[in-house]
C-alpha cells in the first residue's frame, strides 16, 4: 500500500510550550525543570525547545496579564502594528510567532506540544486541530497505545466558529495536551507525572518516525467539539445555576436528552434539551465562566489515518 | 459539667467573598439576599459580601489579604491615601460588624471559605466556646455527605486576624475541595445544609430548647510546613501523593510527604501530627505546603438560653 503512504519530512524542531496559561502549573514546572536540565527531553537528531510563552501572567500566576494568550494567534493580531503600546499578550504572540513560525510557513517548527492543565475532570487529553493531519494522528494514536492501560482521549476541535487561534498553531502540527483535574495555581504530583509520560511517548513517536519507521494506516477515535453549552443566566449576566452534581466530573460519559444538566441555586434541575446523546467536556472549567461556557458537547467519531513515513531524500 | 445558661444570640452575620475568587460564600450570601433571608424565628440575619473588588476581579484579593486584616493593629491604624484597599475595607468591616471587642458587634460572625485543600467541611474558631462547639456538634450530628470536623487556632484575640473574630461569638465554615474560580454544587449544597442546621439550631436555642452536653475532637494548629526550595528559592518537590488528598490522616516519622522533581522521596520526621491545608493553592505564596495539629478532646456542658 505505498502509494497511499503520507510522507512528512522528518521532525527536527520540536517545541514544548508551558505557561500559556500563567497558573496551569504542570507545565510551568516541566518546562522551568528542562530549561534547567534538559536530558530527560534530548532525543538524537532532534532539537528541542522547552519554552515559557506567557512569563510575565507565570510571575503573577494569573490566566493572562491583558488577554488570552491562547487565543491571541489569529492573523490580525500577528500582523497588528503598534509594538509596545499593543497588549502584552499580542507582542509576545508576535515574538512567538518570529521564533518558531512564521506560522503557515515553511520555516515553521515541525511541532509544538502546548502544555495545558484544567480544573474539568478531563483526564489525559490530547487536543488535535485537524482531522486530517495523519501526522499527528498516528502520534496520538502511538501516545494512547503507549499509556494503555491508563486513559488517553482526543478532543478535536475543527468547528469553523469554536475553534481558535492557539500558541501552537504557529507549528506544521500542532499539539495540545491538557490534564485535569488540577486547581489553577496548584501542582498535583499525578497530574505532574502523567503529562511528563505522555510526553516522553510523544517525542518517542517523533524519534521512530525521524529515524525511518514506517507507521501503518490506523484508526483514532476522537471527541469531535459541536456545541458550547453556556450557563443560565439572567438578565444582568449573571448566571442563575451550577452545574448539576450527576454531570460535575462526568467529562466524556454520555448526556442523554432528559438527563439533569444545572442546578439552579434554589435547589431546582434544568435538563439537557437536546435531540440526541453527547458527550460533554471542560465541564465546569474555572476560566470558561467567563467565556460563556459551562461545558462543550462531543460526538465520538472514528478518524482514519494513512500509514506515514519520514520522506527520503 | 454543669448546665451553664448562655446569653441569647440575637443578631448573626453571615459573610461571603472575603477571598474572591472561593465562590461558594459569593453565591450563598446572592441567593440568600435575593430570598429576602433576613430572620430565622427570632434571630435577624444580615448577610454580607465583603470583598467585592476581588470577586468582581476573580482573584483572592486586590492588595492584601482581607483575611488577615482584622488584628487590633490593623483596625486601628490611622487611614491615609496610601492605605490598602483591604485595610480599608477591613476597618468599614468592623464599624459594620463590630466593633471587635465592643457590646455592639454582632453576636455571631460566619464566614464562608473554600479551600483546594480535600478538608471536607470545617469549622474553624479561635477559642473554645460553647456556642460554637454546640453548633459544630448539631452540625456534625445532622450533617452526612462530607466529613465534618472542627479546628482550633490558639491565638487571643487581640491578635487574632481574620474576620469571625469580630463577631462576639464567631467561625469559619471551610470547605473543600473546590478550585478557586469554580462554583461546584455539591460543594454549594453542602454548605446551604451546614447554614440551615446553623439557624436551625439558633431558632431552637432562642426559643429556649437545652442542648445536651458532649464532647468535640478539635485539630489544634502546632505548626506549618514549608516546600524544600533551592538557593533562588524556588520550591525543587510537590506534595508526595500519599500525602495528596490525605488531609486529616495521622502523618508519622518516615511517612512520604515530598517527592522532588529529579525523583528523590522526602520523608517527614517529628511527632505524630495531622496534616490539613494539604495543597492549599493561596499558601504558596505564604510558604506553607501543609499545616500540622494535634487532636484533642474538649468537653462542653448542657447550656440553654439565659433570659435578659
Amino acid at each position: 500500500n505505498n502509494n497511499n503512504t503520507a510522507r512528512f519530512d522528518a521532525a527536527r524542531r520540536v517545541a514544548i510550550f508551558g505557561g500559556t496559561h500563567g497558573n496551569e502549573m504542570s507545565g510551568v514546572t516541566l518546562v522551568n525543570l528542562w530549561m534547567q536540565n534538559s536530558a530527560e527531553i534530548q532525543r538524537k537528531g532532534l532539537e528541542i525547545k522547552p519554552f515559557i510563552t506567557n512569563p510575565k501572567a507565570v510571575e503573577k500566576c494569573v490566566r493572562y496579564v491583558d488577554t488570552d494568550l491562547n487565543r491571541a494567534f489569529t492573523q490580525e493580531n500577528l500582523s497588528a502594528t503598534g509594538g509596545d503600546e499593543l497588549p502584552y499578550e499580542v507582542q509576545r504572540a508576535q515574538e512567538i510567532n518570529r521564533m518558531f513560525g512564521p506560522k503557515g510557513s515553511a520555516e515553521a517548527y515541525d511541532v509544538i506540544f502546548d502544555l495545558h492543565n484544567t480544573t474539568s475532570n478531563m483526564g489525559c487529553t490530547l487536543i488535535l486541530e485537524s482531522s486530517k493531519d495523519a501526522f499527528n494522528l498516528q502520534m496520538m494514536n502511538y501516545i494512547k497505545k503507549a499509556f494503555a492501560p491508563a486513559s488517553c482521549l482526543v478532543l478535536l476541535n475543527e468547528h469553523p466558529l469554536l475553534k481558535y487561534s492557539t500558541s501552537r498553531s504557529v507549528a506544521k502540527h500542532p499539539v495540545g495536551m491538557e490534564v485535569g483535574p488540577q486547581p489553577q495555581g496548584v501542582l498535583r504530583s499525578n497530574i505532574f507525572e502523567a503529562m511528563r509520560v505522555i510526553l516522553k511517548h510523544a517525542l518517542d513517536f517523533i524519534s521512530l518516525f525521524n529515524e525511518g519507521m514506517e507507521f501503518p494506516p490506523c484508526t483514532v477515535e476522537v471527541f469531535r467539539v459541536l456545541e458550547r453549552m453556556d450557563y443560565p443566566r439572567d438578565a444582568n449576566g449573571n448566571i442563575i445555576a451550577m452545574v448539576h452534581p450527576n454531570l460535575q466530573d462526568c467529562d466524556w460519559e454520555p448526556l442523554n436528552p432528559g438527563d439533569p444538566m444545572f442546578q439552579t441555586f434554589d435547589g431546582k434541575t434544568i435538563h439537557y434539551q437536546g435531540s440526541s446523546t453527547v458527550y460533554p467536556t471542560f465541564i465546569n472549567e474555572a476560566a470558561y465562566y467567563e467565556k460563556q461556557q459551562a461545558f462543550v458537547t462531543t460526538r465520538r467519531e472514528t478518524l482514519a489515518a494513512s500509514a506515514i513515513s519520514k520522506t527520503t531524500k | 459539667m454543669e448546665r451553664t445558661s448562655v446569653p441569647p444570640i440575637h443578631n448573626v452575620a453571615i459573610c461571603g467573598g472575603t477571598h474572591g475568587n472561593e465562590l461558594t460564600g459569593v453565591y450563598i450570601v446572592r441567593e440568600m439576599q435575593k430570598q429576602k433571608m433576613e430572620k430565622a424565628g427570632s434571630v435577624s440575619v444580615t448577610t454580607v459580601e465583603t470583598n467585592p473588588r476581588a470577586v468582581a476581579a476573580g482573584r483572592r484579593y486586590t492588595e492584601m489579604d482581607l483575611n488577615r486584616c482584622f488584628t487590633d493593629v490593623l483596625l486601628s491604624s490611622p487611614i491615609t491615601e496610601s492605605t490598602l484597599y483591604e485595610v480599608r475595607r477591613a476597618q468599614e468591616l468592623n464599624a459594620q460588624l463590630g466593633p471587635k471587642g465592643s457590646a455592639e458587634a454582632v453576636d455571631l460572625l460566619i464566614d464562608l471559605h473554600n479551600t483546594t485543600s480535600n478538608m471536607g467541611l470545617c469549622l474553624i474558631f479561635y477559642s473554645i466556646d460553647w456556642i460554637t462547639l454546640h453548633i459544630y456538634k448539631y452540625i456534625e450530628n445532622n450533617l452526612s455527605s462530607v466529613p465534618v470536623r472542627a479546628i482550633q487556632l490558639d491565638i487571643p484575640s487581640s491578635k487574632a486576624y481574620s474576620l469571625e473574630s469580630v463577631g462576639k461569638h464567631g467561625f469559619a465554615i471551610e470547605v473543600g475541595p473546590q478550585p478557586n474560580g469554580v462554583l461546584r454544587a455539591d460543594i454549594f449544597n453542602v454548605v446551604k445544609e451546614a447554614l440551615d442546621l446553623t439557624l436551625q439550631w439558633l431558632q431552637k436555642f432562642s426559643s429556649g430548647h437545652s442542648f445536651e452536653g458532649g464532647t468535640v475532637e478539635a485539630y489544634t494548629f502546632v505548626k506549618s510546613v514549608d516546600y524544600p526550595r533551592d538557593s533562588a528559592g524556588k520550591a525543587t518537590a510537590v506534595i508526595h501523593q500519599n500525602l495528596q488528598d490525605n488531609d486529616f490522616k495521622l502523618l508519622r516519622s518516615g511517612d512520604p510527604i515530598f517527592q522532588t522533581f529529579s525523583g528523590d522521596i522526602l520523608k517527614y520526621e517529628g511527632e505524630d501530627l495531622y496534616p490539613f491545608f494539604v495543597n492549599e493553592c493561596a499558601y504558596y505564596e505564604k510558604k506553607i505546603a501543609f499545616h500540622l495539629a494535634q487532636r484533642k478532646t474538649y468537653s462542653f456542658p448542657p447550656i440553654s438560653v439565659k433570659n435578659d
